[in-house]
């Protein structure tokens, strides 16, 4: 694990959220690196702007964030692997 | 219009794939380079059926649509299809001579980092810049010639939908199979690798950044909104279901008339006998049946083309997530289950772009759950029949029970799949992640034509299958000939009658005559043939004045109201056509999961028909 003390995931932010991504949790099998490079190929990089714009209205889970000039939606166990730093 | 095999085709003829992330107007820009129809959606996993066409006005290049994809990493059945054939591995299909890559210009960067995996195949290749109109709409300015030189093969700017481009596209693509394939780029091979250096490329050839599109994070804001988002949905799900009986009304009436009076022209134009049975009451209340149905499918379709090009279904599969979720599957399973309402066919295989093989399995046994347009002539029929055109506050009592009916579809998949989940496809859930594309105004154009398609494999089914089935069973229920001075009416003499009451010692519990248990045969073929079906063993069995009166006041003459109740809650479950256990059994590999299918919803259909006939009898006993 890589996290610096202002450091936070992604899943546990809440709607409104805006920072960047700073980096991926270090994947603990074949599993995590593929759930990883999954989130690469959908757009999520480090030193991008991200932002929550959305969360599912029955429970907050998942969410829909703006990465680039794109909007993912994912759940949240998900953006856990991504490691960002509040703007 | 010419559709052709890239397989079989002679050894002159160039093979192209277009391949591309999914929302890049891949699908757009196949259909202008081709002609050929093809439904242009804006969700992913929208190209799941393999299409091929020849470029118009160069006929020694055919075009192949691969399904979109963000990588050749596959990471589902459809995404495997698109890995499989630039590779050189699938096993029908040829390798390609070249790749049209299509780039979103107004995603470039993330597109980019696709290009570069492409480019290490070693195939020619011609990248086209799509969507420029969009990029300019949103200020954004890329330099064409410079990102050409930066990838080392040529960049065309094009815009699929106004057909921009397209010559020189052509002319880049006959070029590049010629020459010699560009030389590799080396970028590096994990996924961090090519993401930098498509990162690096996309900044240094954009002139300008953009201001990115504020009409969709607008209506986002509203689609989206906790409250405001689930009752856009649902309203529009709703007003979609009342728009299928009110809107189609009067084109209805038309139809029906036109028969009745094609009917009574025969009638006195013809002298009694064989031939004019046969039209009138084989043929015309056959197949005439069904075809007044055209209006209700037609704007069932209407709202599902416009839903899905907009890119609205993207976010109904968001807002369905945390629902599904609840079920074990997950809001990707959203969007074949909402096309199973207007055919289940294409909807069992759409789960294709679901990637995790026991939710594409469970997405597959509960779609036909789903209340196809196929079951819209039964339902409109009985409800004409047992149900008052009344007002209930403010809406028709008639649409209220139809989204009744299909709201209980809906329930008995979730449930279904909550019990498959937990027993026959165990196994952790697949997570959730989709691209939510830009909003687009829809194209009226591809909606027409999707239309039109609709309305061609509807009338073609009633000209084949609906038309061979009403046919057979005519024959059936003319033969043998009833004895002289028989009391009951001709038809209980005949095949049909023997059949029927056969059938009837099954069906007797749940409240099915044998009028009933005759139809549920051919309907196998296709569920809109049972009302056909009853259509011709009622007009057989009755007098000329009850055919005249049509089969709506027929049936509610002859069925009591708790029939017509376990009528309507058979076909909620009933078991799927035939198309249907075919597609199943070629999406599954094997006739287990079909046969499973087939049980567990006879099953349903029995004891849902059962508890309903029973009760109703009772209730109004």
């Amino acid at each position: 694990m890589n996290s610096s003390v202002s450091d936070s995931q992604l899943g546990r932010c809440s709607a409104g959220f805006s920072g960047v991504v700073t980096g991926f949790l270090s994947p603990s099998d074949i599993d995590g690196e593929n759930r990883i490079d999954r989130l690469r190929e959908m757009g999520f990089e480090e030193g991008l702007d991200v932002e929550i714009l959305h969360h599912n209205p029955f429970g907050k889970d998942p969410i829909a964030v703006r990465i680039g000039s794109m909007t993912i939606a994912l759940r949240r166990s998900e953006a856990n692997l991504i490691e960002v730093s509040a703007a | 219009m010419t559709q052709t095999s890239a397989i079989s085709d002679d050894a002159q003829q160039r093979v192209i794939a277009v391949v591309g992330n999914p929302n890049c107007g891949k699908s757009a820009l196949f259909n202008a380079l081709t002609g050929l129809r093809q439904k242009v959606a804006n969700y992913p996993g929208a190209t799941v059926e393999r299409r091929t066409g020849e470029l118009t006005g160069l006929s020694d290049f055919v075009l192949i649509d691969l399904p979109g994809t963000y990588s050749l990493t596959a990471r589902s059945a459809d995404e495997e299809v698109t890995r499989e054939v630039v590779t050189g591995t699938h096993a029908v299909e040829a390798r390609p001579d070249a790749i049209v890559s299509v780039v979103d210009a107004t995603n470039l960067s993330q597109h980019l980092r696709f290009v570069l995996e492409l480019r290490e195949l070693g195939l020619p290749m011609v990248v086209a810049l799509n969507m420029t109109d969009l990029a300019a709409r949103e200020q954004i300015a890329i330099d064409a010639g410079a990102l050409a030189a930066k990838l080392g093969v040529p960049v065309i700017e094009t815009v699929a939908v106004r057909k921009k481009g397209l010559d020189e596209l052509k002319d880049a693509l006959s070029q590049a199979v010629l020459a010699p394939p560009p030389s590799p780029l080396d970028v590096g091979d994990s996924v961090r690798d090519r993401q930098r250096a498509a990162r690096k490329i996309a900044s240094s050839v954009t002139i300008s950044e953009g201001i990115g599109h504020k009409t969709t994070r607008q209506l986002d804001r509203f689609l989206l909104n906790p409250v405001i988002g689930p009752i856009t949905l649902f309203g529009l799900l709703f007003m979609m279901f009342q728009a299928v009986f009110s809107w189609a009304e009067a084109p209805m009436d038309l139809i029906e008339g036109g028969i009745g009076s094609l009917q009574s022209f025969f009638a006195g134009a013809l002298p009694d006998g064989l031939i004019l049975s046969f039209l009138n009451d084989g043929i015309l209340a056959g197949v005439g049946a069904v075809v007044v149905f055209l209006p209700q499918i037609l704007i069932l379709f209407l709202f599902i083309l416009v839903l899905e090009s907009t890119g609205y279904m993207a976010r109904a599969a968001f807002i369905m997530d945390r629902l599904m979720a609840s079920v074990g599957l997950n809001g990707r399973a959203f969007i074949p289950l909402l096309s199973s309402f207007a055919c289940a066919v294409p909807g069992i295989m759409a789960a294709r772009s679901i990637a995790n093989e026991r939710d594409r399995l469970t997405t597959i046994l509960i779609s036909p759950l789903m209340t196809c347009s196929a079951r819209l002539p039964v339902y409109t029929v009985i409800i004409s029949a047992f149900i008052p055109n009344e007002d209930v506050s403010g809406f028709g009592l008639q649409g209220l029970v139809m989204f009744g009916l299909y709201i209980t579809g809906i329930i008995a998949a979730l449930v279904v799949a909550a019990v498959l989940k937990r027993t026959v496809a165990q196994g952790e859930t697949d997570t959730f992640l989709l691209e939510l594309p830009k909003y687009q105004s829809p194209n009226l154009r591809f909606v027409l034509i999707g239309l039109y398609e609709r309305a061609r494999i509807f009338l073609r089914r009633a000209g084949t299958i609906i038309l061979v089935s009403t046919i057979v069973l005519w024959a059936l229920a003319i033969y043998p000939v009833a004895p002289e001075g028989a009391s009951e009416p001709d038809i209980a003499y005949s095949f049909v009658g023997m059949i029927g009451g056969a059938l009837e010692v099954i069906f007797a519990p749940i409240g099915f005559n044998w009028e009933i248990s005759v139809a549920l045969v051919p309907g196998m073929a296709a569920r809109e043939v049972a009302v056909a079906a009853l259509g011709t063993v009622y007009s057989l069995s009755g007098s000329e004045e009850m055919i005249e009166a049509g089969l709506v006041s027929v049936l509610n003459s002859a069925w009591s109201l708790p029939t017509a109740l376990s009528f309507l809650a058979w076909f909620i479950f009933a078991p799927q056509c035939l198309s249907t256990i075919a597609v199943t059994r070629r999406e599954t590999g094997g006739w287990k999961w079909p046969g499973f299918m087939v049980a567990y919803l006879f099953a349903l259909a029995y004891g849902a028909s059962f508890i309903t006939y029973q009760l109703a009898s009772y209730m109004l006993a």
